[in-house]
């Protein structure tokens, strides 16, 4: 599968902190791809050095096969039209109400017909079941609604790639399953490439075509979701049976 | 003594950090300002909350500045018996010194705050990495809609600060010292000139420019939650203060020599 987007020996340190130590991956075109990984180990900081949020310390990164690793901010803006980010806690616009967040990537991208633009909004409005809430502010909806609106914001382009922070963390398992079905349905009819990062299992196995594991800077463990348990690593079973390490030894 | 050497140092190399990234945030704001298209809704919107909701603190400061400046002017005056001069005292004060100092100091406070405060939080929820991340500039978005608000508001309320300290000083000769208004105005306009009042203009110029730049630099530098914003927003009040009064004995000797 050609690559949309490509890790090299990415390295990233915070401090003495190293946290991406030499990691490499290949996310292919239309691919889902969810990275699997502890709190801390630096699953969001990948997701942002796609992105351009963070700088990498060494190594390259690759979107289409083009090396975006030293561009400049004017010069990211260009991937940020293709690759769309999803924030774990939503990052809303806390003095826009929620039509005009989700209308906000259109207006930057130039779609000057409010009619096209009043469209697309409330389509992907309808898809996270939010409708009638395009007049309320992102004060006045719950966590789990803000994150919806985070997602309908994030897929209102319909770019080709979509960078999901923890898109299912905080929910309950009703609304957990839609937006999983949602990931899947853009991958599906829109031929998305999604990234997925969570710790939540249950949607690993609804919305992943292969797994990453993300330990100690590298990636432990990239292939098939049913494969992840029988590799043997132990911190990645544990952490697919819901145990740590120690007690699985014991 | 090693331990005092190594910390000087860290606040010498984060000083000089700081003004790196205030010049670059200068430097970028004046290019997008050059190069990208203005956000007008934006700046009205600031216009209102930066200038005009500022009027009333205006009001009440230069007003009650130019009647304690009459007293206090009356009061030492009176020694020499030339009370009745008071008119050009208050006049020249006002528009060349107190009314740009205190103002900026007072509106740099109210601004300066409200906009570290409102980017801080920004920064910290991850919305100003969620406008980069959907291709919008930051600067042209947050920066440059604050700075031309504060850069049209500031020179016009220090110009009714102007007029409502001189104000202040007829109500004090005309109740309290006896002097009459027709005395006290033609005193106070005859000495009075126009480069008096566009020195004290040019002055608010740059303090605009210190207080939008210092305000939205630690805004978007804030870290650390709620703490880190509240410890922003002090630090901006502070240094803006700091930049205007040392500032403004430069500027006072650079107009002088014009």
């Amino acid at each position: 599968m050609e690559p949309f987007l490509e890790f090299k020996g990415v390295e990233k340190a915070f401090g003495d902190n190293r946290v991406l130590r030499g990691l490499d991956l290949a996310v292919g075109r239309g691919e889902s791809m969810v990275i699997l990984g502890g709190s801390g180990t630096g699953k969001s900081v990948l997701l942002k050095i796609a992105i351009g949020l963070l700088a990498a310390d060494a190594g390259r990164v690759l979107v289409e096969g083009e090396d975006v690793t030293d561009l400049s901010e004017p010069e990211w803006m260009n991937v940020r039209r293709k690759v769309s980010y999803m924030f774990q806690w939503g990052a809303l616009f806390d003095s826009m109400n929620v039509y005009d967040n989700v209308a906000f990537p259109l207006r930057e991208a130039r779609v000057h017909d409010e009619n096209e633009v009043r469209r697309r909004v409330l389509e992907k409005l309808g898809l996270v079941g939010l409708s009638r809430w395009a007049d309320v502010f992102p004060s006045d909806l719950s966590g789990g609604m803000r994150k919806r609106v985070a997602l309908a914001r994030s897929i209102v382009t319909e770019p080709a790639c979509i960078l999901y922070d923890e898109p299912t963390s905080g929910l309950d398992p009703v609304t957990a399953d839609t937006i999983n079905r949602l990931i899947r349905r853009m991958q599906e009819v829109l031929g998305v490439t999604s990234v997925v990062v969570t710790h939540d299992i249950a949607s690993m196995f609804k919305v992943a075509d292969r797994v990453a594991f993300l330990h100690e800077g590298v990636m432990a463990y990239v292939g098939r979701p049913e494969d992840a348990k029988s590799y043997g690593h132990p911190v990645l079973t544990g952490f697919i049976e819901g145990r740590s390490p120690d007690e699985s030894e014991t | 003594m090693r331990f005092g050497r190594d910390w000087q140092e860290w606040r010498l190399w984060r000083g000089l950090e700081y003004v790196g990234g205030l010049s670059k945030l200068a430097k970028d704001t004046a290019r997008s300002m050059a190069t990208q298209r203005w956000e007008g809704a934006q700046i009205v919107y600031q216009m209102d909350v930066l200038g005009v909701q500022s009027f009333s603190i205006v009001l009440i400061t230069a007003t009650f500045m130019g009647m304690v400046l009459a007293i206090q002017t009356a009061y030492a005056l009176d020694a020499f018996g030339a009370k009745l001069y008071v008119g050009e005292v208050v006049a020249i004060s006002m528009t060349r010194e107190l009314a740009p100092v205190i103002i900026s100091l007072m509106v740099g406070g109210r601004v300066g705050a409200g906009i570290t405060a409102e980017i801080g939080a920004m920064k910290v929820t991850e919305q100003i990495d969620a406008l980069r991340a959907m291709g919008a500039n930051p600067v042209r978005k947050l920066v440059v809609p604050r700075l031309v608000a504060v850069l049209f508001f500031l020179p016009l309320l220090v110009l009714l600060a102007d007029a409502l300290g001189i104000l202040g000083g007829y109500i004090i000769s005309t109740f309290e010292l006896q002097i009459s208004g027709r005395f006290y105005f033609s005193h106070a306009f005859r000495m009075l000139k126009f480069t008096d009042v566009l020195s004290g203009l040019g002055k608010t110029v740059f303090f605009a420019f210190a207080i939008t730049l210092i305000g939205c630099y630690n805004g978007m530098t804030a870290g650390g939650g709620a703490d880190g914003v509240g410890r922003a927003t002090t630090f901006t009040v502070v240094l803006s203060s700091i930049v205007i009064l040392i500032s403004n004995f430069f500027l006072t000797k650079l107009f002088l020599a014009l």
